[in-house]
């Protein structure tokens, strides 16, 4: 494991129920407790994917009199998918000089066999 | 992970350090597989155009290889790779690997889909050996190229 946001973020979220956790925990804040009712695991096993989350940057929890909801880091989230879409931007550009490079080369392509002379 | 538009579309796999690069082209699979493996085409879209590409060597069939620099002023990225299986107008399958971590290797599978009425889709698939290095690789192309893309990218739009 780096020390790399992106990489903390994305093996945080590796895990099916993380995953599932974090969609649950956009729509509000959550305490542990109620993010482990849907699913068939113990409180502490949820208590460890909310560590996980934590240690990611991804969720924090929050103090609220007795209650400690978990709460979605949206910013953590947000940096993210900009990375991807730097990302994609790169690829969308380098296959845009391809659809030139494409564009420019002749029409009548057949079936051209290369060192065949041999 | 899908980040999805009419574009290049990209996938970041969760459950295995890859990612995967879709996108159309109003090109049959045999100009595009051409534009793939015919070095002096290659050279005019594989590399950021604010780079010289160099290609020493692009051999592009099964049990070849290739090898090829990014220049710009005094600086030089070297990237080189065998290429394990090449199928005409079907399929790529390499290896890639930046000089500059030579102990890093990233598997690489294109696969050309004949979409009919002359277009094709392009599927490229990167496979790394860590999440870390599959992370490293996508913020790796934000540094090299992506601010001179923008330009570029601006100047498409701009031009229609």
């Amino acid at each position: 494991m780096t020390a790399d946001p992106l990489s903390r973020v994305f093996a945080a979220l590796a895990d099916p129920t993380r995953r599932d956790m974090v969609a649950r925990l956009a729509a509000g804040d959550a305490t542990v407790n109620e993010l482990a009712e849907p699913y068939n695991v113990t409180v502490q096993a949820v208590s460890k994917h909310v560590k996980v989350l934590a240690d990611a940057g991804l969720v924090s929890r929050t103090r609220d009199g007795q209650r400690r909801p978990v709460h979605l880091e949206a910013e953590v989230f947000d940096l993210m998918t900009k990375w991807i879409e730097r990302y994609r931007r790169e690829a969308e550009d380098r296959y845009r000089r391809l659809d030139e490079v494409l564009a420019a080369m002749p029409d009548e392509t057949g079936t051209t066999q290369k060192g065949s002379s041999s | 992970m899908t980040t999805k538009t009419r574009e290049t579309q990209i996938v970041v796999d969760p459950e295995v350090p890859l990612v995967r690069i879709i996108r159309e082209f109003g090109a049959p699979p045999d100009k595009v597989f051409r534009a793939h493996t015919d070095p002096e085409l290659v050279a005019r879209w594989l590399g950021p155009r604010s780079l010289e590409m160099r290609i020493d060597r692009y051999d592009c069939r099964t049990g070849g290889s290739y090898s090829y620099r990014q220049v710009t002023g005094q600086d030089e990225f070297g990237f080189h790779g065998s290429f394990h299986e090449v199928r005409p107008n079907e399929l790529i399958v390499q290896t890639f690997t930046y000089e500059g971590e030579p102990d890093g290797v990233a598997l690489e599978r294109v696969i050309f889909t004949d979409l009919g009425d002359g277009r094709t889709r392009l599927t490229a698939t990167s496979l790394v050996d860590s999440f870390a290095a599959r992370d490293a690789f996508i913020a790796s192309g934000m540094e090299v190229g992506v601010r001179e893309g923008y330009e570029r990218l601006d100047e498409v739009l701009a031009a229609g």
